[in-house]
């Protein structure tokens, strides 16, 4: 029970220094997600349109994929000439790994559509434009989203890392009880606002894909 | 950009003393062997009975969704402060990174086998522990070793944090080139890490196609197909190889009688 009302105490003291946490962790964690969403959806477009491109996107992806977080948030100062503190750095890292994931389940929620339903929209006389945003797009969305979700609990996740390099976010907080001497209240504040951001976040886009995409529902109640 | 691999180019650096290259590199491969390892024989054969029984089969889809959303450093963070400093905290957080990919997908390759396979196997008289190990196994294996990457993969990259605690790996050459803003002695800690992931990722992956049997993840199958639809322009070479397979499949029948 000493553990709560420490917990409660550091809360009291410290809420400020803990919103902006959660604050620069949504920057740091989000931002990436929604950037590397946009990018995969002309990025698996061209992958499904053009199959020679499948092998070297989809190999450079999990190459990238492989590069351990923390030495390519600090390695892109360098090549970026940004400041080594810029949370920005983490952005684009996270937005890469984000792209790795995603252009992959974009390419197969495309590929996954029946030609058939295609062959039926342009007969309709759907113009190629009109139609991959009327009809392919929203048929890949429940395999898109589904990557998206993962994407975005392993953004949310590894923005943590940040902190290691002196870059806000909800990792400072894990630093922070580091340098009280293992001080658990801070840690577990830091864990339990990571994990529920990310829970949120999954949950919004549960949400959103239920929005969207009513005929799956239909078909499971039939 | 010379400058940038300075130190990694540095002939200095790659001598075997305990700040050199090859110890950090060793030590860094240690960190990461022994915690997939523990990470296996803990989780391992808890997704095969998962997996075999389908009991609990809640608990292991949830593990895998729950521990993507846990920050790796927070959780080593919390263990160091339960336990203190020390190499085995460091380990257990690795552990616990490496534990959910792999339950969870042995779990799913068990379950993915077909269950007439399962039944066949059973019908012919095969025990539930034969049928685990001879038939669910060699059928899983591929999407359990896909898992055993993951792993490794994310193990390799998180271990890094050992050197945050003061335990050394390739760890050390990023935090301390970035507290003396050092940035070629970055770049060397990050391209080391790197390929060591690649490196680790290309040897399981030259295991799986050892250990996976041709006949389940496809292999078999494509060759089949690419010769069938060469067939008519290599029909001398496609019954060379029939008779190849008829003396392989006579020397079986021969072996067992």
């Amino acid at each position: 029970m000493e553990f709560f009302s420490d917990l409660v105490e550091y809360l009291e003291i410290n809420y400020s220094t803990v919103l902006e946490a959660l604050r620069d962790h949504l920057y740091i964690g989000l931002v990436p997600v929604v950037i590397a969403f946009v990018l995969s959806l002309p990025l698996g477009f061209l992958v499904v349109r053009y199959g020679w491109l499948r092998v070297p996107l989809l190999t450079l992806s999990s190459v990238l994929y492989t590069i351990p977080s923390l030495a390519l948030i600090l390695v892109i100062p360098g090549i970026l000439s940004t400041n080594i503190l810029d949370p920005n750095n983490v952005v684009i890292a996270l937005t890469i790994y984000g792209l790795a994931l995603l252009v992959r389940t974009t390419a197969d929620g495309l590929s996954s559509i029946d030609p058939l339903i295609v062959q039926a929209a342009t007969a309709m006389g759907y113009k190629p434009v009109r139609r991959w945003f009327a009809v392919d797009l929203p048929l890949a969305l429940p395999v898109v989203l589904s990557g998206l979700r993962v994407a975005t609990v392993a953004s949310v996740s590894m923005a943590s890392i940040a902190a290691l390099v002196g870059i806000g976010g909800l990792g400072q907080l894990f630093t922070r009880g580091f340098q009280l001497g293992f001080y658990p209240p801070p840690i577990v504040i830091g864990l339990v606002l990571s994990v529920a951001l990310a829970v949120v976040a999954d949950l919004v886009i549960v949400l959103v894909q239920r929005a969207v995409t009513p005929w799956t529902r239909l078909r499971q109640g039939a | 950009m010379g400058g940038y691999f300075s130190y990694l180019l540095d002939g200095a650096n790659w001598t075997f003393d305990p700040n050199g290259f090859p110890t950090r590199i060793l030590e860094h491969l240690g960190y990461t062997a022994v915690a997939v390892l523990v990470a296996a024989v803990i989780a391992f054969p808890i997704g095969l009975l998962i997996g075999h029984t389908n009991k609990g089969a809640f608990f292991a889809i949830n593990l895998g969704n729950a521990a993507r959303a846990v920050p790796t450093i927070g959780i080593l963070f919390l263990v160091l402060a339960l336990a203190g400093l020390g190499l085995v905290p460091v380990i257990a957080a690795l552990v616990a990174l490496a534990v959910p990919p792999i339950l969870t997908t042995t779990y799913a390759g068990i379950r993915s086998v077909d269950p007439a396979v399962v039944d066949a196997a059973r019908g012919i008289g095969l025990r539930e522990r034969q049928i685990v190990t001879q038939v669910e196994l060699p059928v899983a294996l591929p999407i359990i070793m896909g898992g055993l990457r993951n792993a490794v993969l994310q193990v390799v990259a998180t271990a890094t944090i050992a050197a945050y605690v003061g335990q050394g790996g390739l760890g050390r050459y990023l935090f301390s080139g970035l507290a003396l803003r050092d940035y070629p002695r970055v770049v060397a800690g990050s391209v080391l890490v790197a390929v060591l992931a690649v490196l680790l990722d290309l040897a399981i992956s030259g295991v799986q196609r050892v250990l996976v049997s041709p006949g389940t993840d496809g292999r078999a199958a494509k060759r089949r197909t690419t010769s069938r639809t060469r067939r008519a322009a290599e029909r001398g070479h496609d019954t060379a190889q029939a008779l190849g397979s008829a003396t392989t499949t006579s020397r079986h029948a021969g072996s067992s009688t």
